[in-house]
This record gives C-alpha cells, structure tokens and sequence, in this order.
C-alpha cells in the first residue's frame, strides 16, 4: 500500500519529467536555439573581453616580478663586483704601501751606507792631507835645519882648523859629507832602536 | 510560458540557463574589469579556477604551446558548464540549464568543430584524415578493422558521448533530488504516522545526493574540459 503510493509519486515525478521533454535525447528547436545564442554570447563574452584582459594583468604580473626578481639579481650581482673591485683595490693599495715601505727601507739603506762611505773617505783625505803636510812642515824643517847646522858647522870648523872654509864649494861638500855621517848613524841609532823593541 | 510553440519559447529551464549565463558573465566581467596587478580576494578565487584550467587542464593534456593556445576555450567550456550544472542545486532555481539535451549538444558541437577546425588548419583535410583514421604503427591488414571505428569515434562517437554524459548525469542527478524530496514530501505529510520515520531517511538521503550533485557539478565540468583537450591532442599530434 506504502509502497505502491510511493512508487506512483516517484512515477509521479518521472513522468512530470518526461512530459516535458517526450523524448529526452531529440532537442526540441527552442532548445537548440537559445542554447546556442547564450553559448554564442558566453563565448564572444569569455573569448573577446574577459580572458585576455585577465590574462593581459597576470601577463604583466609575471613580467613585473621576472622584471623584479632581475633587477634585484644584477644589483646583487653589481653590489658585488663593486665589492670585488674594492677589496681588489685595498689589496693593491696595501701591497703599494709595503712596496713604498721596502723602497724607503733600502733607499734609507743606501743612503746611511753612502754617508758613511763618504763620511769615510773624508776622513782619509783628511788624514791624508795632514800626512802631507807634516811631511811637507818635515821637509821644511829638514831642509832650515840642514843649512843652519851646516852654516854653524863650518864656523866652528873653521874656527878649529883655522882654516878658511869660505870656498863655497868645498864647505858645501864638508857640510854634506858631515850631515850624511850623522844621517848614517841616526838611522843605525834608529834601526838598533827598532830591533831594540 | 513565452512564445510558446514557437522556436524562441521561453520556459523555466530556459529561464534558469539565462541566469546561470548571466551570472557567469557578471562573475568573469567584474573579475576581468577588477583585475589588478595585486589581487583581492575576489580576483584570486578567480584567478585560482582560470590557472586550474591552463595548467592543469590545457597545458597538461596539449603542452605549453598548444595548451596555451587553446586554454582560454577551454577555460570557456569549463567555467561556463560549470554554473549551468550548479544551477541544479540552487534554491528555487533546482534544475540544472545542462538537464536538457540542447545545451550539452550545443557545447559538443562547438568542442567537435574545434578540433575539427583546428586538424585541418594544422594538417590539410589529407593529414587530418589519414592521423585520424589511419593510426600509425598499425599493421595495414588491421585498418579494415580500425578505420570505421575510428571514423565512427570521431565523427559521431566522440561529441555524442560528451552531449549525453553531460546531459545524462544533470539530468539523473536531477531526478534523483526530485525523488528524494518528493518521496520525503509523501512520506511527512501523507504517509500514515508510522511511516513518517521513513521521511527522515529519504531527507537524509536527498541531503547526500545534494551534496553529491554539488561534487557532480564540479565534475562534470571537468570532464567535460579535459575531454576537449584530450580530443584536440589527438587530432593535432596523431603520431602520439
């Protein structure tokens, strides 16, 4: 009885369904004609407006942030050379400055060195020059001394011999024969002297 | 009903299609005049089913240069099917615009001169023919076999399975809801007192299938777009 009610209203709706559609898969024209102008309308809407201008803005999403993402990469990559090229340089700057200092080091060097060798070679000259002159002042000395001598000689030689010794030429010889005697026995005196030490 | 009896009656189901139709317009419209480099949340929903349907719908079955190129149709066919199919779960709207047979048949059509088009464009009417009807790496003996099928498929199989599942599965889904709740009506109002527990369970039932159609919705819409793209790429690239 339940059942045979609830069979006839799902009957019911069934065919309430097939009543309006007599034969569900043969469209009616009606059908085939509205369908067609939304879907007409659906596509021109869709396919000519909608979809590219959406797609235009995601189109330009993606292009700004690969824009983006490539500008940051190359200021990266900008940052970084300058950085390279800024410890490139410190380095060259510290290697010229130990480069400058090694330059001073040995210029100071040479310099110390070239003072001494000249304070050096000064001093000989020095040296030298005052040897010469005492050779020079022994000379001299040796030279008044022999004449006096020889002068004060004669003199008393004559005065002892009575002998005039104003004959230049031999008083000369008398002279030097006497100074060579005492020159020779000087330098024995010397030469003992030298042993002697 | 308006005009009726003539080929521009106007009935509820007619009525319903321009609804959903005039959503989906309204949707895609304020998306696309909206759309801003910084999406809301409005534009990312949207965002979110055009993507689905490029990438994963067109753009896996063709390949990015033919998916792209064929991913706004696409995209088209789903999002449009989709708001006729949900119209069958809408309060006071509760019949699907794809339950009759017209509109499904209209968008198979359109799907069937798509790849139609688009062969002959690519192939010439020869090259068309022969990837479509000769499947490469066959045996030649076989083609006696193969070839109606084939034409068959293509021809005639393949835009009357996508027109009657489409159409089909609404309208099951369709009668089902309508079976649930008027078998629940029955059993509330009508039935003997005893009987009336009875209602709760059909409610309860017609509640799941509400659900289910929701999901069918969704799914059909689907279907319907892969298939699309799954019929351009064999018509494009027969040797695959």
């Amino acid at each position: 009885m339940i059942a045979g009610q609830l069979v006839t209203a799902a009957h019911g709706a069934v065919v309430a369904a097939a009543e309006e559609t007599p034969n569900p898969l043969l469209p009616e024209t009606y059908d085939i004609v509205w369908s067609l102008f939304i879907v007409v309308v659906l596509g021109f809407v869709f396919l000519k407006y909608a979809l590219p201008k959406i797609q235009a803005v995601l189109d330009e999403r993606t292009e700004k942030i690969e824009g983006g993402l490539a500008l940051a990469e190359s200021a990266q990559a900008e940052a970084q050379a300058a950085l390279a090229e800024y410890q490139q340089q410190l380095q060259d700057a510290r290697t010229e400055a130990a480069r400058i200092r090694e330059e001073a080091r040995n210029e100071g060097a040479a310099i110390v060195a070239e003072s001494r060798t000249r304070a050096q070679a000064e001093a000989a000259r020095i040296v030298e020059n005052a040897q010469r002159q005492i050779e020079a002042e022994r000379q001299q000395a040796s030279v008044s001394l022999r004449t006096e001598v020889g002068a004060l000689a004669t003199e008393l030689a004559s005065k002892i011999v009575g002998e005039s010794l104003e004959d230049e030429v031999r008083r000369s010889r008398v002279v030097d024969r006497f100074l060579d005697d005492l020159e020779a026995s000087t330098a024995g005196a010397a030469a003992d002297a030298g042993k002697g030490n | 009903m308006l005009f009726e009896g003539t080929p521009f009656e106007i009935n509820r189901i007619m009525i319903v299609r321009f609804i959903a139709a005039a959503v989906a317009i309204l949707v895609i419209v304020v998306a696309a005049r909206r759309a801003k480099l910084v999406p809301g949340r409005f534009q990312v929903v949207v965002e979110m089913v055009l993507d689905f349907c490029r990438r994963q719908i067109a753009v896996e079955t063709l390949g990015e240069k033919l998916g792209n190129k064929y991913a706004p149709i696409i995209t088209t066919i789903f999002f449009t099917i989709f708001f006729f199919n949900i119209t069958g779960v809408v309060p006071f709207l509760n019949i699907a615009g794809t339950s009759v047979i017209g509109l499904p048949l209209i968008f198979a059509l359109w799907v069937f001169f798509l790849y139609i088009g688009a062969a002959v464009k690519k192939l010439g009417v020869g090259g068309f023919l022969k990837g479509a009807l000769f499947p490469a790496g066959v045996p030649k003996g076989l083609y006696v076999l193969l070839t109606p099928v084939e034409f068959l498929q293509v021809f005639l199989l393949r835009p009357a399975t996508l027109t009657i599942r489409l159409f089909a599965n609404m309208m099951a889904g369709h009668l089902l809801l309508a079976l649930c709740f008027a078998a629940t009506s029955f059993f509330f109002f009508e039935a003997a007192n005893g009987m009336k527990v009875l209602g709760v369970v059909t409610l309860a039932g017609g509640f799941a299938f509400f659900l289910l159609e929701i999901f069918v919705a969704a799914l059909q819409a689907y279907v319907f777009a892969i298939l699309t793209a799954v019929y351009l790429q064999m018509v494009l690239e027969p040797e695959h």
